[in-house]
């Protein structure tokens, strides 16, 4: 039985982590526990942050916010909604992919470095989270960032904090610069492509001056037949031009006989966005699940590379740069032939799902190259000399202590 | 606060001087190696122009190769390196010393990929910013991160600085803009970080070399994100007699879901000396002056202006005019740009960079006019209200003695106020040498010691650009770990 720890305050988280170091406890960090992303992590105790709990700071007018690292994140989005504001980059909900009870916090969002199919337009994470206080290894309370949203005083390791899983601290709070929330929303759908076609689509749609805040394919859409999305978002009269004017573009791409409809109800514009934001057609199926991040246009082409080695099925979102793919879940769960394949072009693939014999076997991240791996050790050494943090969980071969 | 310190040169690099010369030429010619001191007083400062020094030599390379080799010589002989695009930095992030290499990437100007369907250009770090846009223009696509100094300003040092500009409220600064980089390690090795994809994998080290000021390893090539043009853009002014008020309206506008892509703010001072110098039409009896510029087709710029003027007349504005022509919204925005060399025109002036909290500004706006009489000095203010970076331009005499000085502690005490009040010393302009000193204000030790240990990876010796952003005493025992530098 590993212990359990759940500090309520930053010096409390502190003086956990110090004393964890002191004694070389391997400490894994828990907030929801909605996104088991990574390796599998051996540790000592667990410290959760649902202690450090609640909005701290909210100005609606310098659109900012600032949240305990352990507020669940639909307690954010409730008081952001209250004022008509969203946090932009539309983070997912990964719960039900992941089969996984509990709620989001928004720590873990940060860590996680989650974005939805917003990504396109506004930006991820990383480019919404505006300041940072946390723990290092070493049990220090450090601040970076801070609340405003144009800062260059020192060097950015809000950057380097969002999506760094913990390993490089606890993060004790976190704040954002936040957008106003559309006032409406109009989908463009395109019944019927391929990938590739769906591809070329969502580039001539984000190529042009229209302002497109997603991008997605589903090669099983409703019915199981294929559907293209588009989404804009904005001030009422404004969606209903842009769609009218996507729908033209589209129509004079595809020619003849294409089927485009447009949706300028909001609700129902909407609906199917948080399908893709959430990848809830992979929920509860059987097999593993991979989320690779490649050139848009190459997301068709490592879908056909997939595909030709056996079954799979793929949601693509980001214009086709993110592709989301559900594949067998025996051996390596395709890990070669993926990492191969998107490593050559440039990208990364992570493995999100899998059984546990398979995610004892497979890096769940996309390996670097040797000398950007060891700078990204070497950082992870200075923020945490001790390993303690999540050990192993970004990259087991060099920091873990599983083999 | 008396004028800010930089380390002495080191003489034993000093007299190795013709010993490190002969290695840079014997690694990429004598053409590209500058020696002669004559020459090298071309390089001696950056647009922080109140400091001044001559490097040991300066360096064009025209290759990532040959920027490897001229690291790996200096890092062989402990030869400091002080990376360098145009040299427009405000904060002195170009400033050597006289016991520095300048590398300078300005011959590093070529384009190597567009590709408009994946929406990024791959380019060498010497491009302007402005050539960026220039290029991708005329297929209907454009560089978002747009500073004043667009026209000049090289990528590289974008990438340095993390440089903002008048658009950024929509589009982000140029960390929001920046996928990849190719980066010359400081042992001269050549890595490749981020790409084409939206999303890198494992730790974000491009979002943390974007603002490393030169000092992770020189970029000789970026990645960057390439927007589509929107249909059209229309600015409007707004005048108000009171500077209040017109930080009061600003807010309304965020607060109603209008997003424009910028809202400038500049105050009489400002307004009167753009005015003169750019003719730009802005009305010159008002106190504030607002620039709101929207985007989209006709319909839409109409839509939003409707709600904006809806928003400014609850204030009653002494004057809103909405631009009639291209050549009207190019005019108010060549009179905004002109700002820094408008007042340049009038008196020296040193521009401070600080952001606060919008809500902020009535109360700062007040102090800095009360500090403003204080020093007997007077302050301009130009600065991009919606994301609350101001650019205060204190205006001094540089041939008066002690106005500099005056001047300087003046500046930090703005700065402070700016870090009192919950906000930065620093919004897009970089720590330099300018803010070094008062990273204190902002940070505990604690804070910058792990700053600088992310700079211990990168660049164990502490010879890039070495006497920046952190304050000399901090980190002074990094900086003489290898190199007994002169004390």
């Amino acid at each position: 039985m590993t212990k359990i720890l759940k500090p309520n305050t930053e010096d409390e988280m502190a003086e956990a982590v110090a004393k964890a170091a002191g004694n070389g406890m391997r400490v894994r960090i828990a907030g929801g526990g909605t996104r088991p992303v990574g390796n599998p992590v051996e540790a000592d105790c667990t410290i959760h942050t649902a202690g450090l709990s609640g909005i701290t700071l909210y100005e609606p007018d310098a659109l900012t916010i600032a949240a305990r690292a352990g507020t669940p994140l639909s307690e954010i989005e409730a008081a952001l909604a209250r004022e008509g504001q969203h946090l932009s980059f539309e983070p997912a909900i990964w719960a039900g992919l992941m089969g996984t009870p509990g709620k989001s916090t928004i720590g873990g969002v940060v860590a996680a470095g989650v974005s939805g199919p917003r990504r396109v337009q506004a930006g991820g994470a990383r480019d919404s989270l505006i300041g940072v206080r946390f723990v290092s290894g070493e049990g220090k309370l450090l601040k970076n960032g801070g609340r405003v949203m144009k800062n260059v005083t020192g060097y950015d390791l809000v950057k380097l904090l969002a999506g760094s899983h913990g390993t490089l601290g606890i993060l004790t709070e976190v704040t954002f610069k936040v957008l106003p929330k559309p006032h409406a929303t109009g989908t463009v759908s395109v019944s019927g492509l391929d990938d590739h076609d769906a591809v070329s689509v969502l580039s001539a749609a984000l190529g042009s001056p229209f302002d497109v805040s997603g991008a997605a394919h589903l090669p099983k859409g409703d019915g199981g037949s294929p559907v293209t999305l588009i989404r804009v978002e904005g001030l009422a009269k404004s969606v209903d031009y842009r769609t009218g004017r996507l729908k033209e573009l589209i129509a004079q791409k595809l020619g003849n006989g294409a089927e485009i409809a447009v949706e300028q109800d909001s609700d129902k514009a909407t609906a199917p966005w948080r399908d893709v934001r959430d990848v809830s057609t992979f929920a509860g199926r059987e097999g593993a699940v991979w989320r690779i991040s490649v050139k848009p246009t190459d997301g068709p082409r490592i879908a056909d590379v997939i595909r030709d080695a056996g079954e799979a099925e793929f949601i693509f979102d980001w214009g086709g740069g993110l592709v989301w793919a559900l594949v067998p879940d025996h051996g390596d769960a395709c890990a070669a032939l993926i990492r191969n394949t998107v490593g050559a072009m440039g990208g990364h693939a992570t493995l999100m799902r899998a059984s546990k014999e398979t995610r004892d076997r497979v890096e769940a991240f996309q390996p670097d190259l040797p000398r950007v791996g060891q700078i990204s050790e070497m950082i992870r050494r200075q923020f945490d000399p001790m390993n303690i943090l999540n050990p192993g969980l970004m990259a087991r071969n060099l920091s873990g202590k599983a083999a | 606060m008396s004028a800010i310190e930089m380390p002495k040169a080191n003489p034993a690099i000093l007299s190795r001087k013709s010993e490190i010369v002969e290695a840079l030429v014997s690694a990429i010619g004598s053409q590209a190696v500058i020696s002669d001191p004559d020459e090298t007083i071309a390089y001696e400062c950056d647009a922080l122009t109140a400091y001044r020094c001559p490097p040991l030599a300066v360096c064009l390379p025209e290759s990532t190769a040959e920027v490897s080799r001229i690291l790996k010589i200096c890092s062989r002989m402990n030869v400091p390196v002080i990376p360098r695009g145009s040299g427009t930095s405000l904060a002195g992030g170009a400033l050597p010393t006289a016991d520095s290499v300048v590398i300078g990437v300005a011959r590093m100007n070529r384009v190597l990929e567009t590709d408009y369907d994946n929406r990024f250009i791959r380019v060498q770090s010497g491009i302007t910013n402005l050539a960026v846009s220039a290029l991708v223009g005329p297929d209907g696509f454009f560089y978002a991160p747009d500073p004043s100094s667009q026209l000049a300003c090289a990528i590289a040092g974008n990438v340095a600085m993390n440089s903002g500009g008048a658009h950024c409220l929509k589009y982000g600064v140029t960390t929001n803009n920046l996928l990849g980089v190719k980066l010359v390690m400081m042992d001269g090795e050549v890595i490749e970080l981020g790409g084409p994809a939206l999303d890198a994998g494992g730790l974000d080290l491009v979002g943390v070399i974007c603002g490393s000021e030169g000092q992770f390893g020189m970029v000789t090539e970026a990645v960057l994100k390439i927007l589509p043009k929107p249909e059209g853009a229309r600015p409007i002014l707004l005048g108000f007699d009171a500077n209040e008020v017109a930080g009061a309206c600003v807010a309304d506008i965020i607060r109603s879901g209008v997003l424009p892509v910028a809202m400038e703010f500049m105050d009489k001072p400002a307004i009167i000396a753009c005015e003169n110098f750019a003719h730009a039409g802005y009305p010159t009896d008002v106190e504030a002056l607002l620039i709101v510029e929207v985007e989209g087709s006709e319909a839409e710029i109409a839509e939003q202006l409707e709600t904006i003027k809806e928003i400014a007349a609850r204030h009653n504005p002494a004057v809103m005019r909405e631009s009639q022509s291209a050549v009207q919204s190019d005019l108010i925005w060549k009179g905004r740009k002109a700002a820094f060399g408008a007042m340049g025109q009038m008196a020296d002036y040193m521009c401070m960079d600080g952001t606060i909290p919008t809500s902020q500004l009535p109360h700062v706006l007040k102090r800095m006019g009360e500090m403003s009489k204080e020093y007997g000095l007077g302050v301009a203010n130009v600065f991009h209200a919606g994301d609350g970076n101001l650019h205060p331009l204190i205006l001094f005499d540089a041939n008066k003695p002690g106005d500099q000085e005056k001047c300087e502690a003046f500046g930090s005490d703005i700065l402070k106020l700016c870090v009192e009040v919950g906000g930065c010393l620093t919004g897009e302009h970089g720590v330099g040498i300018e803010k070094r000193d008062l990273m204190v204000h902002q940070f505990t030790a604690d804070d910058m010691e792990i700053q600088m240990r992310v700079k211990d990876v990168f660049d164990p010796q502490w010879l890039l650009n070495p006497a920046k952003v952190f304050p000399m005493e901090a980190s002074h025992s990094r900086r003489h770990r290898n190199i007994g530098e002169a004390a």
